[in-house]
């Protein structure tokens, strides 16, 4: 019995990537679904900025306010935009953003495509000369995997205005000094890994709002349980693929 | 059963636009379907009736090739379901229309879009290019033109299944597969619904297969009943000729 929850985390991660699988051999094979591509695109991309703005902003502004007193006890305050900058690139404006994305997103991606399973409308589709993974999933999987590094982009930038504000809170730095420092300290080698990682955290949210959607049981509350479970797993994948990421950068020594 | 030969004169035609030889479906140890066998003729009207549970969506979700039959052979218009490729799947289901239990309306689109999307997704060499008139003429057929701009959400039950009823028609199939068409409804409008397949039947001369529990709609829009009972196709034949069998399972329905 103890087994039991571990056999079951290994057959849903091979039911997952069978159906990741099917989006490579259905997605760059016609017909292509390029109007609802463009409507999913504007749902999650759009509708999500705001949301992601204001984390960013905020979390850019506390990190300033909590990183200050530390650095002034060494003596190294002028290092306070350099040193948010990195941390904000590399990692906690991807991985904040994804986290949100993959709680707003997926869990509605997942209630979405769970209610169409349970009142039939993913079968009439079927029916009606469709290929549900095609109008569905394949256009879904799209948008997340292109808009996520978008919105991480502008989350970027959010917040490190947000960093702009908290060093001035307290001290005076001004604007142009103030991008200067962060332009300096951010590399290209900073930039990339922290971009990359982002169509993937975008390609696991998608895929698994939309295989718990499409693999919801009868009833509301399985629909319910989808939309949870979506955004439970697909956080863990968040910070799993970051794990993974953040060691192939060390081992290519983009650090 | 009755000789293939008596129905074929009731209806007036003797050819067979869908046959289902031995179908067997299982969901892992759950037998649902062992062995059921029907054949639908040009022009008729059969009543498949069966204790809920007992199998009925499943058999029909068969033909339309939305489930895999494990066993057993379903021919439709002359050709294996079992055996068509996605494309010729899609060809068939132009012809065959499928109202389900559920409606499935689709809730994020208009009931506009709604009556669009089996018109424009099909894969037709005659793209119909009059979309709007007959979107009209279909919502007109179910008396609900008033409907077009709204959304699913606000309609009732009845008037939903009468759109999901309009979306099935509006390609004119020749073979109607209803899941369940009255049930939920109160029974004018359910008698209403039960007139209009009769109605559609004549006016098209359409074939259909009507799944239902409602006694009232079996009598009124069937040429012939088929009781499912443990999988099979237990009895066979018009609603006056099963109302006075003599078997408790079949009288239990009556
Ligand atoms: N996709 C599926 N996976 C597993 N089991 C299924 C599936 N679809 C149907 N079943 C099972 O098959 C049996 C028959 O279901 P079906 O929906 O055909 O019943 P029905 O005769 O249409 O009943 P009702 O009148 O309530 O609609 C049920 O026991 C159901 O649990
Ligand atoms: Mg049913």
């Amino acid at each position: 019995m103890r087994f039991k929850g571990l056999r079951n985390i290994l057959f849903e991660t091979g039911d997952i990537s069978r159906f990741a699988g099917r989006f490579f051999a259905e997605a760059f094979v016609p017909r292509y679904e390029f109007r609802e591509f463009l409507r999913q695109s504007y749902y999650i991309g759009y509708k999500s900025l705001p949301l992601v703005a204001l984390t960013a902003f905020i979390i850019g502004l506390v990190i300033t306010i909590q990183s200050r007193p530390t650095l002034v006890e060494f003596g190294a305050e002028a290092w306070l935009p350099q040193m948010i900058s990195v941390s904000l690139i590399r990692e906690i404006a991807p991985v904040i953003t994804a986290l949100i994305c993959a709680g707003k997103i997926g869990s509605g991606i997942g209630a979405e495509l769970g209610s169409m399973k349970v009142t039939e409308q993913i079968d009439a589709m079927d029916v009606s000369g469709t290929n549900p993974y095609k109008f569905l999933v394949v256009t879904r999987v799209l948008a997340t995997t292109l808009m996520i590094p978008v919105l991480v982009v502008f989350a970027d930038a959010i917040s490190l205005y947000g960093g702009y504000l908290g060093a001035n809170i307290r001290g005076v730095v001004s604007w142009d000094l103030f991008w200067n420092q962060v332009f300096e300290s951010v590399t290209f080698n900073d930039l990339l890994p922290s971009l990359l990682k982002t169509f993937f955290f975008g390609f696991a949210i998608g895929i698994v709002g939309c295989y718990k959607g499409f693999s919801t049981q009868k009833g509301t509350e399985g629909v319910g349980r989808s939309a949870n479970s979506a955004v439970v797993v697909s956080s863990i994948l968040v910070f799993i693929i970051d794990l993974i990421a953040v060691q192939i950068a060390d081992l290519m020594g983009l650090t | 059963m009755m000789e293939n030969k008596n129905i074929a004169k009731a209806i007036q035609s003797d050819e067979i636009v869908m046959s289902i030889k031995g179908l067997c479906k299982s969901f892992g140890s759950n037998h649902v379907l062992r062995d059921f066998s029907l054949n639908l003729f040009r022009g008729e009207n059969i009543a498949v009736i069966g204790k809920s549970g007992s199998g009925k969506s499943v058999l029909i979700k068969c033909v339309i090739g939305l489930l895999k039959a494990d066993k057993g052979s379903i021919t439709v218009l002359g050709e294996d379901v079992g055996n068509l490729n996605r494309r010729q799947l899609d060809e068939m289901r132009v012809k065959v229309g499928f109202l389900f239990q559920s409606n499935a309306l689709y809730d994020s689109m208009t009931i506009r879009e709604n009556l669009e999307f089996p018109l424009r997704r099909h894969r037709r060499k005659d793209k119909p290019e009059n979309v709007d008139d007959l979107v009209m003429e279909a919502l007109s057929n179910v008396g609900l033109e008033e409907t077009v701009d709204m959304m699913p959400s606000e309609l009732s039950g009845g008037m939903r299944k009468r759109i999901a009823l309009a979306r099935t028609l509006i390609l004119k199939p020749e073979i109607i597969l209803y899941d369940e068409p009255t049930t939920g409804l109160d029974p004018i409008t359910g008698r209403e619904i039960s007139q209009l397949m009769v109605e559609i039947q004549k006016k098209y001369n359409t074939s259909s297969i009507i799944i239902s529990h409602d006694m009232n709609c079996v009598k009124i829009a069937s040429n012939r009943i088929a009781m499912l009972i443990d999988g099979t196709n237990y009895a066979t034949g018009p609603f006056d000729e099963l109302k006075e069998f003599n078997d408790p399972k079949v009288r239990s329905f009556f």
